[in-house]
């Protein structure tokens, strides 16, 4: 340490050497703003790092009594038998499918309401309309499944009362494996679509009002009002939210799905993250998990380096 | 342009309208639904609702249901710890958030670029869950509030919310000037900044607050002693693992009692969502707000 001083002293680079002190300089002054960072510093560091660091226990055999350091390298071992383990398919496909479904039908429908209410001319209309589909994004997640429990009863729930009305046979909907991942998107929609209409609608009012008069002059219908000039206004800000919702692609809706889940649909509803939960809590493979836990967030980064990188491309709007 | 509109407007516009009205319509009817049906189901006569005569409108309407939850102390208990953890949490959260994201919108602040690269990438990649929840268990917060409150001390995309607030709200210029007259960054912070920052202190204390009083997934992992938990997770209980058993009947028949489980369900839901749907109408424009400034940065 000293010799380098000293080393820099005796050869002065001039460029760089000013530069590092002006840095340290500029540092120094401003000593209290790193203060406030401290903590907030140490919180990244240890509750978002740290986990990072004890991501080792997936190529070890995590012993709690030896710690993370001390438990033995095992390599890939829990890599492999997850790969070969019969439910590898089936939890990679629902987690797979459950976000790609969501993606392709939930992902849409704010973008379809943001626009319905652009068309709205009454301001009072819609205002209510977005204030009344913003509720339900404030109910718990237990709380929402408990609501669908009691909207989908087989005995007393109103869907199937409509259903028994037009002659139809009541439907266990929460009990079976087929209808899981519909009612799991559809609340979500149900739920989610008026709180993230919000940015495409701020996007839309953005929308220089003029181009709305020039295409109206030259004949476009509302409809093709919509296609050529609210909807190429707001595509920075769909592909901006479609890159980060690819960034949760392998974790979303996980808590929903937990407490959808029961022994009845588990074979459409078990998905990664439920299986780190209940294998690597519940039933502490700690190692095991990890890793599990590791190759789905590897997944995850990679979807996202691809989406964004796609989108760089095609459409020149990207997160980085 | 409305008034053109009007005056030459051809009749599929006027369709066109119609359609728009109508979508609309069905939407708030759908959204709506599920909701009134909870609060008509909780008002109603427990054999009814379970017959499915409740579609709508309340059929033989009392308040049993409540009565009960007023009895009930687990409820009670539940209500209590999550009042203490949504406070506690939400004000460490406040207090870490302003923390970093004060600094971190100075446009002086040396190595600020790769500062918030430290912290945004934590947004794309993390150490998943059974590290996180080993750290916690190794730092002895198991069966403790701070389980649930320091691992989530900051939000991260609030923190960004609040960091474009303060580049964006308020003048560098104005903070300058407080400088030449010797003002520390503490007190500039202090006397300046935050009484400036009213709307989003006020966004953020809604979204923590919300996030807290809602979550119930840390305490399934980190809370084993019942006297803890929090509402959701109580809720979780008597909504999804429903045993008739857990709620206490005041000695009436068993039909009855297994009647007065169904029908609290209802009441439970209602009154465990009123904090957030009392304070929904007031503060419904500051959670607009609050999504609109964090869009700012996209």
């Amino acid at each position: 340490m000293n010799s380098t001083i000293k080393r820099a002293e005796a050869a002065p680079v001039p460029g760089r050497k000013q530069q590092g002190a002006g840095l340290l300089k500029r540092m120094a002054k401003r000593y209290d703003l790193y203060l406030m960072l401290l903590l907030p510093i140490a919180f990244y560091v240890i509750f978002h790092y740290g986990p990072l660091y004890g991501l080792q226990i997936a190529f070890k055999n995590f012993n709690p009594a030896r710690g993370i350091l001390d438990s033995p390298w095992v390599g890939f071992t829990h890599f492999e038998r997850f790969f070969d383990s019969y439910y590898f398919w089936r939890l990679l496909w629902n987690t797979i499918s459950i976000n790609l479904f969501s993606l392709l039908i939930a992902f849409p429908v704010p973008i379809l309401l943001a626009l319905l209410v652009n068309e709205i001319r009454s301001r009072t209309f819609s205002k209510l309309l977005q204030n009344i589909t913003y509720i339900p994004h404030f109910i718990s997640v237990v709380v929402i499944v408990g609501i669908l429990q009691a909207m989908l009863s087989p005995s007393a729930g109103p869907v199937n009362q409509l259903i028994e009305l037009f002659g139809g046979t009541p439907i266990r909907f929460m009990e079976e494996a087929g209808w899981f991942k519909t009612i799991f998107i559809g609340s979500n929609i149900w739920q989610n679509m008026g709180w993230q209409s919000i940015i495409y609608i701020a996007a839309l009012s953005g929308v220089n009002p003029q181009l709305y008069e020039a295409a109206k002059m030259d004949g476009a219908s509302r409809l093709r009002r919509i296609w050529h000039v609210s909807l190429p206004g707001i595509v920075p800000v769909i592909v901006i939210l479609l890159i980060l919702d690819v960034g949760q692609f392998m974790n979303v809706g996980f808590e929903k799905i937990l407490l959808m889940q029961n022994s009845l649909n588990l074979e459409s509803s078990d998905v990664i993250s439920t299986f780190v939960y209940t294998t690597g809590i519940l039933k502490g493979e700690y190692s095991y998990t990890a890793a599990i836990g590791l190759f789905n967030s590897l997944i995850n980064l990679i979807l996202l380096l691809l989406v964004n990188r796609f989108a760089r491309k095609t459409s020149e709007t990207s997160l980085w | 342009m409305e008034k053109v509109q009007k005056t030459s407007a051809p009749s599929d516009e006027r369709l066109f309208d119609i359609v728009v009205y109508a979508i609309a319509a069905v939407l708030m009817v759908i959204v709506l639904y599920p909701l009134l049906f909870t609060v008509s189901a909780s008002f109603s006569d427990p054999a009814k609702v379970l017959r499915g005569d409740v579609w709508l409108l309340p059929k033989g309407v009392n308040v049993d249901a409540y009565a009960s939850i007023l009895k009930n102390n687990r409820i009670w208990t539940g209500y209590g710890n999550s009042i203490l953890y949504a406070v506690v949490g939400t004000s460490i959260n406040i207090l870490m958030t302003i923390l970093a994201a004060y600094p971190l919108s100075r446009p002086d602040l040396p190595l600020r670029g790769g500062l918030m690269l430290f912290i945004t990438l934590t947004m794309f990649f993390g150490g998943g869950l059974i590290p996180t929840y080993l750290l916690v268990r190794d730092l002895g917060m198991v069966d403790t509030m701070w389980a649930l409150i320091v691992p989530g001390a900051i939000a991260t995309y609030n923190l960004i919310v609040m960091r474009t607030y303060f580049q964006s709200s308020i003048p560098w210029e104005l903070q300058e000037a407080a400088h030449m007259d010797g003002c520390s960054n503490w007190r500039l912070l202090v006397s300046i900044i935050l009484p400036l920052s009213k709307p989003i202190l006020a966004v953020m204390v809604l979204f923590y607050a919300v996030g807290h009083w809602n979550s119930f997934f840390n305490a399934l992992i980190y809370i084993r002693d019942e006297a803890k938990y929090p509402l959701q997770l109580v809720l979780r209980e008597i909504l999804l693992i429903s045993q008739s058993s857990q709620i206490d009947g005041g000695g009436v028949g068993l039909e009855r009692q297994i009647l007065l489980a169904e029908s609290i369900k209802f009441a439970v839901i209602i009154v465990s969502s009123l904090p957030v749907l009392i304070m929904y109408p007031f503060v419904q424009k500051h959670f607009v707000k609050g999504v609109m400034i964090g869009s700012i940065k996209g």
